[in-house]
């Protein structure tokens, strides 16, 4: 079989996901995202795996630790988002601005005259 | 053009197209189902390639746990019902979003096809059997295998801490 058609999948699935991660404003939706970039990575790992046909199966068994990985990003991403949501009632990442740097901080390579 | 190939091409189409409607509709439910269907056809992509054990695990795994916690969280946050005016970005950085994702996809498939330049592969099928997979993850991936579950503990107890914050204020108010 062709290897054409798994790695332009791929590289579709990476690049929706990427446009998944910067465009959306709810962070649960940045989620599916990611989880379609892993799957990408995933797709990538299963069809080298069966181009190499290696004896330590490493293709597949690094998928099973990817998807176990994903899970757990999951589980953690979770809580952080529902955190978000019970300190600020919503889950709008353009207002989630606590860590940015604020403008009015005198810079510090001001030079000393 | 093999038989493996017309259904791996039907699957991919599929797979891609339901990725795209995840990341770009505006109804978060029907965005979260979308993505059903796209981890889904990659199972199925899966077992195309030869690998079964790895697309009942996506399934499991990805179908069964990661989608209903998507579920979950877009319930718990009231995530709306029906086309909502704020689930995207203002349009300059959905231009920018969308040049970012078709740059990331030209450059991985231009490197991949570069890559292996129109190779053909034999699937095996004993690839696809479970016992040879399962003497290498439990034979030589075992170490890595016992750090995974490592991890999961550390990410349960990480989930637990966080979805505990804000109890303690409170007890420490009552004593």
């Amino acid at each position: 079989m062709h290897l054409t058609g798994p790695l332009l999948l791929s590289a579709a699935l990476a690049g929706a996901g990427v446009y998944g991660v910067l465009a959306r404003r709810n962070a649960v939706l940045v989620l599916i995202g990611v989880e379609l970039i892993l799957n990408a990575a995933n797709l990538l790992l299963i069809t080298f795996d069966a181009a190499y046909a290696d004896a330590l199966h490493a293709g597949q068994v690094l998928t099973l630790f990817v998807v176990t990985v994903a899970a757990a990003e999951v589980g953690v991403a979770l809580a952080v988002v529902l955190l978000m949501f019970r300190r600020r009632g919503d889950v709008d990442l353009r207002g989630a601005r606590d860590l940015a740097e604020t403008r009015d901080v005198v810079p510090a390579t001001e030079p000393v005259s | 053009m093999t038989a493996r190939d017309l259904l791996f091409a039907l699957i991919g189409v599929l797979a891609a197209a339901s990725g795209l409607l995840a990341v770009t509709s505006r109804q978060v439910v029907h965005a979260a189902l979308w993505l059903v269907t796209a981890l889904g056809a990659v199972a199925g992509c899966y077992l195309v390639l030869g690998a079964e054990v790895v697309a009942l695990v996506q399934v499991l795994v990805y179908v069964g746990a990661v989608v209903v916690l998507v579920l979950f969280a877009l319930m718990l946050t009231r995530a709306p019902i029906g086309r909502a005016p704020d689930v995207d970005a203002p349009w300059p950085q959905r231009v920018a979003a969308a040049v970012a994702g078709a740059a990331t996809a030209g450059l991985l498939a231009v490197v991949l096809l570069e890559a292996v330049r129109g190779r053909l592969i034999d699937v095996d099928p004993d690839r696809s059997r479970a016992q040879p997979l399962a003497r290498s993850l439990f034979g030589s991936w075992v170490l890595p295998f016992e750090l995974l579950s490592l991890l999961l503990l550390a990410a349960l107890v990480a989930a637990l801490v966080l979805s505990r914050d804000g109890v303690r204020p409170r007890r420490g108010e009552e004593g």
